[in-house]
């Protein structure tokens, strides 16, 4: 061996074994947010919009030269549906991936898993998906926050709405699992407070395709309106069946909310007159500026408008760098305390404010009915927006009801 | 809770009686099997899925609910052919254990396979322009699509029993289905029965699921819940009794439907409480002869 070859092969093996170590380098600049999400399952389509709606905030943010200099990364994790599977992949992000901050989880029980790893390990967590647990004790830790709606404010604002607009003879029809029978105590709670008349509320099997045995009684009960829990599959079921025998012209029908990959999937002949709440319609680009750049971000990106749960996912990026931003450390406490010292924010449909006691989000929602075929402008105007909820910690259990002193 | 009155009763009956057709097309697939080859099908429910999917997918190609509500079971019954001569055949005369085992393998390959094709997310089909809307029965509105449903079901059923009971090949089917021994000793290709036999209870499954899609929607994950319903049906009227499963399937649907009026949490337990009840009482199930299962 010559000493030129003898240079060029050790050059070589030191740049190798370097490379690690630049690597590394590089990984170290980056600020990373792990973003477990189902993916495969049921609520594939729903997990896919709030990734979108994440990567979105992250690119946005990094066009603007990164936070602190750094750019930042999100790590996107398939949890499926799973809380066992949730809470090691959340484990492995802060581990293994040394993630500092953590968002995502979509449907309750997953949360409360990734919500067990966060306080465990010290992290922050930002919730993208609804719960009433999470901004509760025992479940609540410092470091959780919930950026999405609750079953509880959803159903009082829609349950008020309706009461108010509708009728107040309701019939309420409910998948007998947690997120079905929280939204059924909550409704037939405001219906009482509001005067009216529950003529029947009737459980059902989650993941039942057939609902025909339960809509003789409905009809013959003759509700001014019939408010439903139908989640996933079962909420096209439900419609198809129910407008099959009639229903829809007999009374109104309403559900807690519509998801737009759902309406994707149903269509207007199946959604259309339907009523629901909603945290985010991306027609809202036409009335709030925020809204306005969000959607076009979005559309950008992907060529499609956004879904409502991609904006949670959207909002809460943005939060963590903002919360970065304002500590002017990559650290989950001093973040934490940064958002709850500066709590409003308003990211993509108004403003938006973080309370004190449990770190829930407070945020407008707004009250939609679903479109006819022939009103449609293009292929995602599947709804009408019919009146705006404005924020309130009024639709929300107080400190003191979830066991804050 | 509603006030209880004949005609919500009479509305209520009759929703059961739709529930109970697709029952009773499955469990006679089921038990026409069963009966002739001591074979349990697990396969049926994914089947009956793919009945489902393949009508979605010749609707949209050819336009036409009719064409396709004849054209897949035919497809799926043709599967069903090579499902018998290529997969079951070579069971035959081993425990009764490996052809479960195989269908049941086959039905979750099924599911998968659909899964990539169609994706996961759920389809929807719609019921063809004649049959969409309600109509007055006098006591309530019903879907005339599932009046249609009840229509198909008894001119297949009449169809069916015609072929079995007047027809020399429904001879030699039930004939083989009491003694293959000594069928075979008569000179008759029992392979043939065998293989037309599986194809007509698999294409039965594929009407079904073509008949439910515009009712229940359209997803992989259809054939799972159905299925063991079916069976409950099979063995409630006795296994391999085709009177039986019509009797079971119609009272299995009207059990799920009036305890639902009643009592709706408890519409998915009663129906194995009636299947326990039955077997208490006649351990064959209520049609089953004795001795088929040993």
């Amino acid at each position: 061996m010559n000493r030129r070859a003898f240079l060029a092969t050790t050059a070589a093996g030191a740049a190798v074994a370097a490379f690690p170590a630049i690597l590394k380098a590089q990984g170290g600049d980056t600020i990373k947010v792990g973003f477990p999400g189902p993916t495969t399952g049921p609520f594939g389509a729903l997990a896919k919009d709030q990734q979108q709606g994440a990567s979105v905030a992250m690119e946005e943010i990094n066009a603007k030269g990164g936070i602190l200099g750094r750019r930042l990364e999100i790590l996107f994790r398939d949890d499926q549906l799973k809380p066992a599977v949730g809470a090691q992949r959340t484990k492995e992000l802060i581990e293994n991936e040394r993630c500092e901050f953590i968002v995502g989880g979509l449907a309750a029980h997953v949360q409360m898993a990734i919500n067990e790893q966060t306080k465990k390990a010290g992290k922050l967590f930002i919730s993208v998906s609804q719960s009433d647990e999470i901004t509760a004790r025992p479940d609540w830790g410092p470091l959780t926050f919930h950026e999405a709606l609750n079953p509880t404010i959803t159903s009082r604002a829609v349950g008020n709405w309706l009461a108010q607009n509708l009728g107040k003879k309701w019939w309420i029809l409910y998948a007998d699992y947690a997120w079905g029978k929280q939204n059924n105590a909550v409704l037939t709670e405001v219906l009482k407070r509001q005067g009216g008349v529950l003529l029947g509320s009737t459980p059902y099997p989650l993941g039942n395709p057939e609902f025909s045995a339960h809509l003789p009684k409905i009809l013959a009960a003759k509700p001014e309106v019939l408010v439903t829990m139908t989640p996933g599959a079962d909420n096209i079921a439900f419609l198809k069946q129910a407008i099959s025998f009639g229903m829809k012209k007999e009374m109104k029908i309403a559900q807690p909310l519509h998801w737009l990959p759902q309406l994707k999937e149903g269509g207007p002949d199946l959604y259309a007159d339907i009523y629901a709440g909603i945290n985010f319609s991306w027609q809202l680009e036409d009335a709030i500026p925020e809204a306005k750049n969000y959607v076009a971000l979005y559309r950008k990106k992907h060529n499609e408008p956004p879904g409502d749960y991609s904006a949670y996912a959207y909002s809460a990026i943005h939060e963590v760098a903002r919360g970065i931003t304002l500590a002017k450390v990559v650290n989950s406490d001093a973040v934490a305390s940064a958002l709850i010292a500066n709590p409003v924010y308003n990211h993509y449909k108004g403003k938006q404010w973080w309370r004190a006691c449990d770190h829930k989000a407070f945020q407008d929602l707004w009250i939609v009915k679903g479109r006819e075929r022939s009103k449609m402008k293009g292929e995602w105007d599947f709804v009408d927006i019919v009146q705006k909820v404005a924020a309130s910690e009024e639709l929300d259990r107080s400190c003191k009801e979830k066991g804050f002193v | 809770m509603a006030e209880l009155t004949l005609a919500t009763l009479a509305a209520q009956a009759f929703t059961g009686l739709v529930l109970g057709m697709i029952l009773v097309l499955l469990a006679i697939g089921l038990s026409l099997i069963f009966g002739l080859m001591t074979v349990v099908n697990f396969a049926h429910g994914s089947l009956y899925m793919l009945g489902a999917y393949l009508g979605f997918f010749l609707i949209g190609y050819t336009k036409s609910f009719w064409l396709a509500l004849v054209v897949a079971p035919l497809l799926v019954g043709a599967l069903g052919f090579g499902i018998e001569r290529f997969l079951v055949r070579p069971l035959y005369g081993r425990s009764i254990d490996d052809p479960l085992l195989l269908t049941f393998g086959l039905s979750l390959v099924m599911v998968e396979t659909v899964r990539l094709i169609w994706g996961k997310i759920g389809l929807t089909l719609d019921p063809p322009r004649e049959l969409a809307g309600a109509v007055n029965l006098g006591f309530t509105y019903f879907p005339l699509y599932r009046l249609f449903v009840i229509g198909v079901t008894v001119v297949v059923l009449v169809a069916l029993f015609v072929f079995l009971e007047k027809t020399n090949v429904g001879l030699i089917i039930r004939a083989g289905s009491r003694d293959p021994l000594m069928v075979k000793a008569l000179g008759f290709d029992l392979g043939r029965v065998w293989l037309l036999v599986f194809g007509i209870g698999t294409a039965l499954a594929g009407l079904a699921g073509i008949l439910a899609g515009p009712m229940r929607g359209v997803y992989a994950e259809m054939g799972v819940t159905i299925i063991i319903e079916s069976f409950v049906v099979v063995v409630v009227g006795g296994m391999g009794s085709l009177v039986g499963a019509i009797v079971a399937g119609i009272a299995i649907g009207e059990v799920v439907s009036l305890t639902t009026l009643f009592a709706p949490k408890f519409a998915e337990i009663m129906v194995f409480i009636v299947m326990a009840l039955v077997l208490l009482v006649r351990p064959s199930g209520l049609f089953g002869e004795s001795g088929l299962m040993e």
